[in-house]
């Protein structure tokens, strides 16, 4: 039963999806059930998935029993890895689903169902990018998790919001073209698409491996993942994408698209061309922490000169993202960059969906879109502004959150490594944080703003419909939940750090090339 | 100068094209206004990868790659076929270092030796089916995501009345500072 849990993760949101396309559009009330049905037994499958890699091993699944030999099989792998990360998805799923009961379907019901089958299409790719021994597999599911998503952001009522999914398609496309002609590159030259495979060819074969070809082939992979994940002069596209889409579609692409990426960059250097190769054979890795500082530095910089507050937390994101590529980069001096950059995924993953969870409340109840809008928020709703206040302190990196321990041990990796300037950039990072959401908690706290009667100046195109007077208005607590369990558990994973990197620890020291050449 | 076409351009003739071609497409990406115009662009980015995949499966004097049944049932060749892959497989593992110009015969032997069960086919003679096959499935993404393209790019025309990227952005701007 064990065995099949692999497939299982990826089939439930698929069979949830098509049950919804069957039935949903008779009475979209039936959606939520099936999603959360789904998308239920897929958090159980990950937590079961989880305990059997920690305790056997990595489990590997070949769908249909083709085996690897063969030119492409459908090879599905949980590991260390990705166990963690999969619970972090099937949560914040789960989370979301809850999130979305009153914000979906109160505008036009009959929108309902589709919002549904994009997102159990989304989670299924997200299920799949994490699993996916197979560098094609991949690439098909990067593109099944990208084609929903445009879905789903163009859904969003907001004129520019259709603009801004026209341009994401553009730039999500040319990213997944680049990485498969990387692949395509890295079979011409291996002969093989399997993870596990091009890693043995390149490792026993140094000729293959010094090849110019298989460079070229990294680049591009490089390249187009870095596209996807928004890493800084790649970000363009991010921004609007998420700020102007509806409030579910946000919190769930916000914290879960990018920080997938960010993991299958970190899988395609650990699994497909090794740590040795990168930080040896080609030594750019330097190159890369820069680029990384830049992106830091530039992400709080141009958060800092937003007035919105989706949109600043969109450029955060960009900054984040750099923690992450910085961190992982810098693995050839010791391990705590690259444990940090994996704790920071599960980490900002929940700080992020904690932030947007309550910034789609402010827009839907209180219509307060902008920072200033906050104005008295505290008074006005005290529990979702707390909830506000941890997420914002742990993006901050305050000490129980667990955004301080993802910051500490990037900072480590950064010190072992000698990288000044990466170690500087997280630093003044965290302080242009604290200035931006110090500011928020004044405003709202305070409420000193003058005067501007900022209540008329919505463009009428961007604004959504009241939330009142409706009677299928599901009660407040569809929103308030998930934002307590978020900020519960960005707590929790703070508190419980050790546990957690210890099993990242574990399997980084493993690997067999950390342990003979760095 | 024929010396250069002689041994660069001759021998990956295919690759140049398809360099060509992405680039072409690439620069409608990027430089064209009209948001059709992109999308075409878009599609030819698109289809330059698919020419590099395929020609790398292609060989001189190849056919196609379909092998005769030779009386044995069904299940006893599948059974042949992973027997014969498991003995192939540390071959593969030590393979010589491969250059562009032999890369197509060395994957064609790898993937059409098993086929075979008997071994009087010549893999030479066989093209590589491996990259037609995956290009199959990146033809459909392609057009996947077309589709979608132009979804969006039909709400844009309704809700701007226009596909001039200019015309578009100067009215979020407009309505931005009315806002």
């Amino acid at each position: 039963m064990v065995d099949q849990i692999p497939a299982v993760l990826v089939l439930a949101p698929l069979f949830g999806a098509l049950l919804i396309g069957l039935i949903g559009h008779r009475d979209h009330r039936v959606c939520f059930p099936i999603a959360l049905a789904s998308l239920s037994v897929t958090f159980f499958g990950a937590i079961a998935a989880a305990q059997h890699v920690f305790t056997n091993g990595p489990m590997d699944y070949f769908v249909g029993g083709w085996e690897k030999p063969l030119g492409i099989g459908i090879h599905l792998r949980i590991d260390a890895l990705n166990a963690l990360l999969l619970i972090a998805i099937a949560t914040v799923a789960v989370l979301v689903t809850f999130f979305s009961i009153r914000r979906v379907g109160e505008k036009n019901t009959e929108k309902t169902h589709y919002f549904y089958i994009l997102f159990l299409l989304l989670c299924l790719g997200l299920f799949g990018i994490t699993i996916a021994a197979d560098a094609f597999n991949l690439f098909v599911l990067i593109e099944v998790s990208s084609l929903t998503s445009y879905g789903l952001i163009a859904m969003g009522s907001s004129r520019s919001g259709t603009y801004a999914a026209f341009n994401y398609v553009l730039m999500g496309t040319v990213g997944a073209s680049f990485y498969l002609l990387g692949v395509g590159y890295l079979y011409l030259t291996t002969g093989s698409l399997n993870m596990q495979d091009i890693h043995t060819i390149l490792g026993s074969n140094p000729e293959i491996a010094q090849s110019k070809a298989v460079t070229i082939a990294f680049i591009f992979i490089l390249v187009g993942i870095w596209i996807k994940m928004a890493f800084f002069p790649l970000y363009g596209w991010l921004p609007n994408a998420y700020s102007y889409s509806p409030s579910s579609t946000a919190c769930f692409l916000a914290p879960l698209m990018t920080k997938i990426s960010v993991y299958v960059m970190i899988r395609v250097m650990i699994s497909v061309f090794g740590l040795e190769w990168i930080f040896v054979s080609l030594g750019w890795s330097h190159l890369v922490v820069w680029l990384a500082v830049i992106a830091i530095l530039a992400g709080s910089v141009l958060a800092l000169a937003q007035r919105e507050i989706k949109k600043m937390l969109c450029y955060l994101i960009v900054a984040e993202v750099g923690y992450m590529v910085g961190g992982a980069w810098l693995a050839d001096e010791g391990l705590w960059g690259m444990t940090g950059a994996l704790y920071h995924i599960l980490a900002d993953a929940a700080m992020t969906l904690c932030l947007f969870l309550a910034a789609g409340i402010f827009v839907k109840r209180f219509r307060a879109r902008e920072i200033s809008d906050l104005e008295g928020m505290f008074r006005k709703a005290p529990w979702v502004m707390a909830a506000f206040v941890i997420g914002a302190l742990a993006m901050i990196g305050v000490p129980p959150t667990c955004g301080f321990f993802s910051k500490f041990y990037l900072i480590r990796g950064g010190l072992d490594a000698g990288h000044w300037e990466y170690v500087g950039a997280l630093l003044i990072s965290s302080l242009i944080n604290a200035v931006l959401f110090f500011r928020i908690f004044e405003i709202a706290f305070f409420g000193n703003k003058p005067a501007e009667g900022h209540d008329h100046s919505h463009d009428p195109h961007e604004t959504e419909e009241l939330p009142v007077a409706s009677n299928e208005a599901p009660p407040v607590w569809s929103g308030n939940l998930p934002l307590f369990a978020t900020a519960v558990i960005i707590i929790l994973l703070g508190i419980y750090n050790g546990p957690v990197v210890a099993l990242i620890r574990t399997f980084l020291e493993e690997l067999p090339i950390v342990a003979s050449s760095l | 100068m024929a010396e250069f076409i002689h041994d660069h351009i001759q021998p990956y003739f295919n690759y140049w094209v398809y360099v060509i071609i992405m680039m072409i497409g690439l620069w409608a990406l990027i430089a064209k206004n009209n948001l059709i115009k992109k999308l075409i662009g878009l599609s030819i980015f698109q289809t330059a990868i698919i020419l590099f995949y395929v020609s790398m499966g292609v060989k001189d004097g190849a056919t196609i790659p379909i092998l005769g049944h030779h009386g044995s049932s069904p299940p006893a060749s599948e059974h042949r076929l992973f027997e014969d892959l498991d003995e192939e497989e540390p071959k593969k593992a030590h393979g010589k270092p491969v250059d562009h110009h032999a890369a197509d015969d060395e994957h064609g032997e790898d993937h059409t030796h098993g086929h075979a069960g008997h071994h009087k086919t010549n893999p030479d003679l066989i093209a590589n089916p491996l990259p037609h096959v995956l290009m199959l499935t990146a033809i459909v993404v392609g057009v996947a995501t077309l589709g979608v393209a132009l979804a969006i790019s039909q709400m844009i025309f309704k809700e701007f009345g226009s596909l001039e990227e200019d015309e578009i952005l100067e009215e979020i701007k407009a309505s931005a500072s009315d806002g």
